[in-house]
């Protein structure tokens, strides 16, 4: 399914109807839209109640549920964040994590771009076979690469680096994307390829001038699902930093100490997700696509 | 690079290749658009997997081959047995709970037309790490006090409007007249009738216990007809007499008393007021007892303990399906808005209902669908990992124990067990090869010919 046609799906048709039919529709579905603003809502308690942890008197959120701040509106607080951004373990792993998110997106978008052109476009020795292993590389667990990594890494200094946290993700995002995008290349009309060739254009202008803006879409759609991986990343960034580790990982150190230190989880908690959840919202389209493009994963 | 692609320009895929051609030129054009991917996939997928395989056949301390003594731990070790048992049950539930909600949602979300709002709602924690919504769960609903935890908070909240909870927990009479404990209630041993009072003084009461609503404890005013008491806190800091209500001393609201007739049984029942009087009115000639009721101790709601040994899988799977369901409901809609209408309309006009529409025709039609969320959830609980770290708490970790997080622990948490953490990472390898096959089989199959 290539996602322009994904999306086309995803509109309902809209269709016209009178008023009173409307109306009486909507009185026979009410159980239905009883049920679902029920559900709805109690979707939305956890992440809310965590907000309100966050932004509750560190004194009272250990014994009172996080309810009690609509009670009494004198206990929420913005101290908890002023706390969090002087505490120098979790400013230092904002800032780890927003630098290997960059990198880990941009560095993956560019290679898997290349080689998934070279898929679609560009007749290799093994090329079909070769796509074919990397559809099965899809599913392999990251857990087979851990130990060896972290050998391969102690040897060449890059352990608790941010490079080599880039490094990780960019590889272990490679099956995906290229087969995202090779899927979205070949979709590309011959008849333009071939008039480019004939043109004289070398590969890498093709690929340049004809591919990348062609394939903005898939690549957007990837870029989203990267740093929504990356920055939520926990397994890695445990596995290998130290003092290099990202938010994930440094708050899990926190967990230790559960429910004496509330005030200091559930802000630095509510900041890692906000983020993630911000850049969704604002490139849902494009992550919905690739999440239908590529739902293999 | 520029160079050698620039040198065969001009080799379009279409053109029958030229013979005699070395495989490494042929390469050339591809090479340096694949040369990056290929040297990550190397490096980070080909040579891991294999010393990976070669690790776990390897002692722990490395270097010496035990062969598969590591694998023989996997089935033996308690804990290990445990970590694959989980995972066999979040593989039995889960992949179908997310794509059965999910399927519910999408049906449901589209006969409403502020779906977008629903969709919303359900859909977002799928931008949130499992991490973070391991740590929101804990956080927020699975504390064991009903005081911060809110899914006790509720059953607590329910459970009062059916049974009061005690006020008090502990106490003791202060006189020889009551007898009794907290496990039966508090007897006044003299036979009473109507006109008479009944003085049910109460000790060794922790001061915080007494509610903040009580009042200095009176002495009740005998009254015709009834039987009129006080309970209180006989109890006053620096002396007082035992058995007299005095200055200083506090009533106890809110305590069950219970007026028993001559057999022992229970004719009426009252609650004290804030100065811990009560009064039984309009009583015949016989004789009465009087009894603080065994409720007034009842213990307050403890709450479930989610994070226990026994309720740690289910709490991290409700968590999970919380975070998974959106991702179910949005392709199954996809699926859902490419069916074609006039199918459906088809056989609505052929007299089917809508519950057989939608079993007899939507979902056979959603199928592979619904195949495709299935797979994608039982690829993601086999590698459960992140969810349980934030979860369960340290002294429930040997239960809520998956594969993914023995692989972790056993190598990384300072046990150094390698051989078994490699033997563990290939177990979950061989596990996810079955999916493997068949994603490889699906996207042949849909690219018949390519």
């Amino acid at each position: 399914m290539t996602a322009a046609a994904a999306e086309a799906q995803a509109s309902p048709a809209v269709r016209k109807e009178s008023f009173a039919s409307r109306a009486g529709r909507f009185a026979a579905k009410t159980p239905v839209h009883i049920f679902l603003i029920i559900v709805g809502l109690l979707w939305l308690v956890p992440t809310f109640g965590l907000f309100m942890i966050s932004i509750f008197d560190p004194a009272l959120s250990a014994t009172e549920g996080w309810w009690q701040v609509f009670s009494d509106p004198s206990t929420a607080t913005l101290e908890n964040y002023r706390a969090m951004f002087q505490n120098d373990a979790i400013v230092h792993a904002i800032y780890i994590t927003a630098i290997v998110t960059a990198g880990a997106t941009a560095l993956p978008v560019i290679i898997a771009a290349l080689a998934g052109y070279a898929f679609a476009w560009i007749d290799f020795p093994g090329r079909d076979v070769l796509f074919i292993v990397m559809i099965g590389l899809l599913a392999l667990p990251i857990q087979m690469a851990l130990i060896p990594i972290f050998r391969l890494y102690n040897t060449l200094n890059l352990y608790d680096t941010i490079i080599g946290l880039i490094l990780f993700h960019t590889a272990f995002a490679m099956p995906f994307s290229i087969f995202l995008l090779r899927n979205f290349f070949v979709g590309i009309p011959k008849e333009l390829m071939e008039a480019a060739r004939i043109d004289g254009a070398s590969e890498l202008r093709i690929f340049f001038r004809l591919i990348l803006p062609l394939g903005l879409p898939a690549v957007a759609s990837l870029a989203i699902f990267q740093v929504l991986f990356v920055w939520n990343d926990l397994l890695v960034g445990l596995t290998l930093a130290q003092d290099n580790q990202p938010i994930a990982a440094t708050i899990s150190l926190q967990l230790r100490q559960f429910g004496s230190n509330l005030d200091v989880i559930a802000p630095a908690a509510f900041f890692s997700l906000v983020i993630p959840l911000s850049i969704f919202l604002a490139f849902q389209r494009y992550f919905v696509q690739g999440l239908l493009a590529g739902s293999v994963k | 690079m520029t160079s050698t692609s620039a040198s065969v320009v001009g080799q379009a895929p279409a053109a029958p290749p030229p013979p005699r051609r070395t495989v490494w030129r042929r390469w050339g054009p591809a090479l340096p658009f694949v040369g990056p991917a290929f040297f990550l996939l190397a490096v980070w997928y080909v040579y891991p997997t294999i010393a990976t395989v070669i690790r776990s056949l390897q002692s722990n301390a490395g270097g010496k081959f035990v062969w598969f003594d590591n694998y023989k731990q996997i089935f033996t070790d308690d804990i290990l047995l445990t970590a694959i048992k989980n995972n066999a049950i979040w593989v039995a539930i889960v992949p179908a709970a997310v794509t059965a909600f999910g399927l519910m949602f999408a049906v449901l979300t589209e006969r409403v037309g502020w779906s977008i709002a629903f969709k919303f709602a359900v859909f977002a924690p799928l931008a949130i790490s499992l991490f973070a919504a391991g740590v929101i769960w804990r956080a927020t609903m699975y504390q064991k006090d009903p005081s911060v935890g809110s899914i006790n908070h509720v059953i607590g909240v329910i459970r009062d409007t059916f049974t009061e909870s005690g006020v008090l927990t502990r106490a003791n009479p202060s006189t020889k007249d009551v007898t009794g404990s907290t496990n039966q209630g508090f007897t006044l041993d003299k036979d009473l009738k109507a006109g008479d009072v009944a003085l049910l003084g109460l000790t060794a009461i922790p001061p915080d216990e007494i509610p903040e609503t009580a009042k200095q404890a009176e002495d009740p005013q005998a009254k015709q007809g009834g039987i009129t008491g006080v309970v209180w806190r006989d109890f006053k800091p620096g002396g007082g007499k035992p058995g007299e209500v005095e200055s200083e001393e506090s009533g106890i609201p809110g305590v069950t008393v219970d007026l028993l007739d001559a057999n022992g049984k229970k004719v009426q029942s009252t609650s004290t007021e804030a100065n811990g009087t009560f009064t039984f009115a309009e009583l015949g000639t016989s004789a009465y007892r009087v009894r603080v009721d065994k409720n007034t101790f009842a213990a307050p709601y403890g709450g479930v303990e989610w994070l226990g040994p026994k309720l740690i899988t289910p709490a991290m799977i409700i968590a999970y399906i919380w975070t998974a369901a959106g991702f179910a409901m949005v392709v199954i809609a996809a699926g859902l808005a490419a069916i074609p209408r006039d199918v459906l309309e088809a056989a609505r006009t052929d007299g089917a209902s809508e519950l057989q529409v939608f079993r007899r025709v939507t979902v056979p039609l959603l199928a592979p669908v619904l195949s495709v969320v299935f797979i994608t959830q039982v690829i993601g609980v086999l590698k459960i990992f992140d969810i349980v770290l934030a979860i369960a708490p340290g002294s429930t970790r040997n239960d809520a124990t998956v594969i993914a997080f023995e692989m972790w622990r056993k190598s990384f948490s300072g046990q150094n067990q390698f051989g078994v953490g490699a033997a563990l990472a290939v177990f979950l390898f061989v596990l996810v090869i079955p999916v493997l096959i068949l994603n490889i089989r699906r996207f042949r199959r849909e690219n018949v010919g390519a």
